[in-house]
């Protein structure tokens, strides 16, 4: 009985990893990248045809811009897709990168309660937006996570000349998604990029308060990883991403995206 | 509220409707978390008996340690493991960071300690009782093992659902070592997290009720064969 017993356990748990462990056939890619592109489906969209062009199966996966960059730098991603220009730059010069070309870009909005307590609804630029911001000392919600959007955002206060903080501003130290319900409980102001806005359901009280000022550009860049740097990672089939990416049909795949019937993402690749 | 009529909705709709993702996510959610459970109380059973048998110096502080190691954060058991599975890291060039296999280890370090401090409570109580006997007939200590561990087994399985309901219900560990990869290793708690990240609540509620449908029926499935053996064996 006690035989027949362990028998059974060591059957079940051969089967359990057999499973497991079957899954990995396809060649594919660890692909790093936003938080944003993640939970606004566009991967959804453009996988699939690069996919069935090519047989390369792409794994995002999604984290802020500040991990994907470290992810990328420990040799544990193929390729990386974010959006911080400064930082992906930066991560070619050290020799992380290999190559590093714009993909497409979107744009940041200020999202806050309807009755937009601050009055940055009126308000010309996004700098007066943030000074009138702190100036009502309206709750104001931020990623805190040194993710792109963050990293946006601190370069947004710092042109507007705010040293944020004290009980209004509110680090969250979350993801997009979660900042952006934490900002509908709260009734607070928060800037998020327009794909994850858009994309977003739990809106609540929230609405769309500025939009449209050029220092709200949002830029995304893939960038391939040095060879030299980790040998072993999958230069070959990352590069093959990149360049699809540029290409005629992967920039189509980015334009043809909707949500709700609006594009989100703009192709921008140098011809 | 109208929200969680919807989520439930939602769950009735996601149970019957046999969407084949959804599919595949509970199948990894089963299998990552049955894997680690089997593979912890492999190690953990043997393990919490000897502790319970043997008398050592530093015994306390074991025991001490392994019951402080039930309240391991997920996240913390998270990180190492990702640190270990890392290219830079010692174990790197396996490959097997963001695959389910680096699940199941991260959730084998969550749920072994739960099993065997759990197991060697279970074994010295047992053990009090048989003593006399079992010394009388003259069996020797590492004889006494599967002994015990077979008289204790319908606390023990007890023991071994409260692993699983550690390893299925935690999302900390799993979210940075498998990275939530759709089709690859997205299981049930990540998948409810991506959807609240999208503002979709009801999905995410409807998704959290087939969870806790999955862990009953592994819960009844256990309590069902307890109940068989009990009638069969008398």
């Amino acid at each position: 009985m006690k035989k027949a017993g362990l028998t059974l356990v060591a059957i079940g748990l051969a089967g359990l990893s057999l499973g497991v462990s079957a899954r990995d056939e396809a060649p594919y890619i660890i692909l790093a990248s936003t938080t944003s592109t993640e939970a606004s489906g566009l991967f959804d969209a453009i996988i699939p045809p690069f996919t069935e062009k090519t047989g390369i199966e792409v794994r995002v996966v999604a984290v802020g811009t500040g991990q994907a960059f470290e992810i990328a730098r420990r040799g544990d991603a193929d390729s990386l897709l974010v959006h911080d220009t400064a930082g992906e730059k930066r991560f070619v010069e050290e020799g992380y990168g290999s190559e590093r070309a714009d993909v497409m870009a979107n744009d940041f909005v200020l999202i806050g309660p309807g009755e937009d307590p601050a009055g940055i609804s009126e308000a010309d630029t996004v700098e007066q937006a943030f000074t009138r911001i702190a100036e009502a000392a309206a709750p104001f919600a931020s990623r805190g996570d040194d993710s792109g959007t963050n990293r946006a955002e601190r370069r947004l206060w710092q042109a507007a000349g705010v040293e944020p903080g004290g009980e209004w501003y509110r680090e969250l130290g979350s993801g997009m998604g979660p900042t952006l319900n934490t900002a509908a409980g709260m009734n607070a102001y928060v800037m998020a990029d327009r794909a994850t806005w858009v994309a977003f359901d739990n809106r609540q009280d929230l609405e769309l308060l500025f939009e449209g000022d050029e220092a709200l550009f949002n830029p995304y860049g893939s960038v391939l990883i040095a060879p030299e740097r980790h040998p072993h990672l999958k230069h070959d089939l990352a590069e093959q991403w990149h360049e699809w990416l540029l290409s005629e049909q992967g920039q189509a795949a980015i334009a043809d995206f909707e949500v709700k019937g609006q594009p989100l993402f703009f192709p921008s690749a140098a011809e | 509220m109208p929200d969680d009529a919807n989520a439930f909705q939602t769950a009735l709709a996601l149970i019957l409707g046999g969407d084949p993702d959804l599919i595949g996510i509970v199948a990894l959610s089963l299998q990552v978390s049955l894997s680690a459970v089997l593979i912890a109380a492999l190690i953990a059973l043997p393990l919490g008996a000897a502790l319970a048998l043997w008398r050592f110096p530093g015994r306390g502080a074991v025991i001490v340690m392994l019951n402080a190691l039930m309240g391991l954060p997920p996240v913390v058991a998270g990180l190492a493991v990702y640190l270990l599975l890392s290219r830079a890291g010692p174990l790197g060039e396996f490959g097997l960071l963001f695959t389910p296999g680096a699940m199941v280890i991260a959730q084998v370090i969550l749920v072994l300690p739960i099993i065997a401090a759990l197991t060697r409570q279970q074994v010295e109580e047992l053990h009090g009782e048989y003593r006399e006997q079992l010394t009388s007939l003259g069996v020797s200590r590492p004889r006494r093992i599967p002994t015990l561990l077979w008289d204790a087994r319908l606390g023990l399985t007890t023991v071994m659902l409260a692993g699983f309901g550690r390893a299925s219900a935690e999302v900390g560990a799993v979210m940075i070592v498998g990275g939530n990869i759709d089709g690859v290793t997205r299981v049930m708690t990540t998948a409810i997290v991506l959807e609240t990240s999208k503002g979709n609540l009801p999905l995410a509620l409807g998704l959290g009720m087939v969870l806790l449908v999955l862990v009953a029926l592994v819960n009844a499935a256990a309590h069902l064969v307890g109940e068989t053996a009990q009638r069969r064996l008398g």
